[in-house]
């Protein structure tokens, strides 16, 4: 229980050291920040056996009690099973995002300073996981975001700002949307803790401002997480961002900010009662999916590509976890790891052709097996993972939201559920036609003459492309019965629904 | 209640001009309104009418006070906002080193 504000300030102190250190001792930068998400993963990995022993965990912030009647009055953190699996994708992600940046930051002028945004934006995400407290998630959302929108602009050249500048104005509405929500919130239940939130709601019972908040963090956290009507921003601002922060805004950005405080806000505090807002989910879940796939089929810069990808993929895991059954929101946050790990391998891919050819135009391409073995085939990994191709863990968690999608009409006879799930499956394979594609073009065929004479990424470059496939192909076992806790404990989490404000009294007495 | 409706026309306003206007120091200027709108909607949630500071000192019974949450939450994102618009302010200048234009139409070569 003491160990759960270390993921804040873990992230916090390594940006304060880092940015105090790292102009006058070499390396110190790369060593601490090597150092810093090596030991959260390793707490966050220690949090799963703490969830599976005590199910939900609280920590006081300021040691400020509960007064029975009235609520928390302090700031308190909630750690639980969602909460483990999120911290374990985010934290594996930066682990290996850091590793790799030893490398590939070289060419940038200032790796202190791309460390210590980069920590920054760490800690906003860990910060975002963990706490209990609306207002706390919000300026915990406005530091990862405000580091963000520093991190795409790295490069200063005249298309990162101008991808920079789009990105900090939809993202400054979107916050505006959200603080907007937290105020009626507090006005209409004058408290800030989640839990307290939720019994508030559920004795004074849900009127039209309620759906009003709804709908408020819905276009908020929409616009963060890129649902298809608010997704302009994102073909913009993650392929302008350098290769490692492409792969962590991709990869868990717009899964903690978007995807976890909308599963968080609607399941746990405001409650699953308003289904209505949950088909809305679903309905913008399957237009991602769809809009997102066939935008990318037309392009042919590689990280462009992959960034309409990621509005699919989003997609996918909205779909699941707006179905609302037990094996819905297991295939959604499945998924949800999933697309983390394989995002950022790809991300980190084309990160690694940048470093060698300098391009990222796929028709410049061509035959780069033959040079870039390591690269190619970890990106044919990540690929057949992304397109569903089975034993590859994109294949088990598309399968679980198609099925649940498939059992979702057997149970209510609605067809629109079956009409998701041809939208899922069409998807699949348009995915699929678009990473073949990539391959083609990227690594098969016959090499460029211009390219005869290039090498290998670094080693460094090489581990953490490597590390990041193999967890593409463990990670499929996660739905064995062994380590299915993992997820499981997730999944509970979220179907206790309003139940989450009884089991944090009881964890916090 | 008109107080409500006003913050919510401010918000309006505000909105408007982050999507309408092709200047990119009015839209940042916009984007100052509608930050604004929300922190005054939420210092209104608290106050009370002839409500006093909420300051407790001995022999002194209170009856009508405003509520001090909001305005600490709202000193805290108004420091976020001047964040924001630090930030925002810096990148215009950068986009205008490198296109020498503030026109939002012109600066275009992100497209597909």
């Amino acid at each position: 229980m003491k160990m759960l504000p270390f993921f804040v300030i873990i992230p916090l102190g390594a940006a304060f050291l880092i940015s105090l250190l790292g102009k006058k001792i070499r390396k110190s930068g790369d060593i601490l920040a090597n150092i810093c998400t090596l030991s959260l993963l390793g707490l966050s990995l220690y949090s799963i056996s703490l969830v599976h022993i005590h199910k939900v965990l609280v920590y006081k912030v300021g040691g400020w009690g509960w007064v029975p009647g009235i609520g928390s009055i302090g700031i308190c953190m909630v750690l639980d099973g969602l909460t483990s699996l999120m911290l374990v994708t985010v934290n594996v992600v930066s682990l290996l995002v850091t590793i790799y940046s030893i490398n590939y930051m070289q060419k940038f002028t200032d790796k202190v300073k791309f460390y210590t945004l980069f920590m920054l934006m760490l800690a906003g995400m860990n910060g975002i996981i963990i706490t209990g407290d609306l207002f706390n998630l919000f300026v915990f959302l406005e530091i990862a975001s405000i580091a963000s929108y520093a991190l795409v602009a790295f490069g200063t050249e005249a298309e990162e700002l101008e991808a920079s500048f789009k990105y900090a104005i939809m993202g400054s509405v979107a916050s505006s949307f959200i603080l907007l929500g937290i105020a009626l919130v507090y006005s209409y239940t004058s408290t800030l803790n989640m839990a307290d939130i939720s019994l508030v709601l559920s004795q004074k019972g849900s009127g039209p401002l309620v759906n009003f908040i709804a709908v408020l963090f819905l276009v908020g956290f929409g616009l963060k997480a890129a649902l298809v009507p608010f997704h302009a921003w994102l073909p913009d601002a993650h392929p302008s961002a350098p290769a490692p922060i492409s792969a962590m805004l991709s990869g868990v950005l717009i899964k903690t900010l978007g995807i976890y405080a909308i599963m968080r806000i609607f399941f746990n505090v405001i409650g699953i009662a308003t289904t209505s807002i949950l088909s809305i989910v679903m309905l913008l879940g399957a237009l991602s999916m769809l809009a997102g796939v066939i935008l990318a089929l037309s392009q042919w810069d590689f990280k462009r590509l992959l960034a309409y990808h990621s509005i699919s993929q989003v997609g996918y895991i909205m779909l699941g976890i707006g179905l609302g059954t037990p094996l819905g929101i297991l295939g959604g946050l499945f998924h949800l790891f999933n697309h983390s790990v394989f995002k950022s391998l790809l991300f980190l891919g084309s990160g690694a052709l940048d470093y060698t050819l300098h391009t990222r135009d796929l028709r410049q391409m061509g035959g780069l097996r033959e040079r870039m073995p390591v690269t190619a085939n970890t990106n044919l990994v990540a690929s057949m993972s992304i397109a569903g191709i089975p034993p590859f863990n994109g294949f088990w968690s598309k399968l679980l939201i198609i099925l649940a999608c498939v059992q979702s009409h057997i149970q209510s006879g609605k067809m629109i559920y079956m009409i998701y799930a041809i939208c899922a499956i069409t998807g699949s394979i348009l995915t699929l036609a678009s990473f073949m594609k990539v391959q083609k073009y990227a690594f098969f065929g016959k090499l460029n003459e211009k390219w005869q004479e290039i090498k290998e990424v670094p080693a460094l470059m090489q581990l953490s492309m490597v590390i990041l496939a193999a967890i593409c192909v463990v990670s499929s076992l996660l739905l064995i019965p062994l380590f299915k806790p993992f997820l499981q404990n997730a999944v509970e989490a979220l179907l206790l629904g309003t139940g989450y404000k009884d089991a944090v009294f009881s964890a916090a007495k | 209640m008109s107080e409500y409706i006003l913050c919510f026309t401010l918000f309006c306003i505000g909105l408007y001009c982050v999507l309408r206007k092709r200047n990119i120091i009015k839209i940042i200027i916009g984007l100052g309104i509608v930050e604004y709108a929300v922190n005054l909607f939420f210092v209104l949630i608290g106050y009370r009418l002839h409500g006093r500071a909420p300051i407790l000192a001995k022999d002194q019974a209170i009856t009508n006070m405003v509520d001090p949450i909001p305005q600490a939450l709202v000193l805290t994102s108004i420091v976020i906002g001047l964040a924001v618009t630090a930030l925002i302010v810096a990148l215009a200048i950068r986009i205008y080193e490198k296109y020498g234009t503030f026109d939002i139409t012109k600066i275009r070569r992100l497209r597909g």
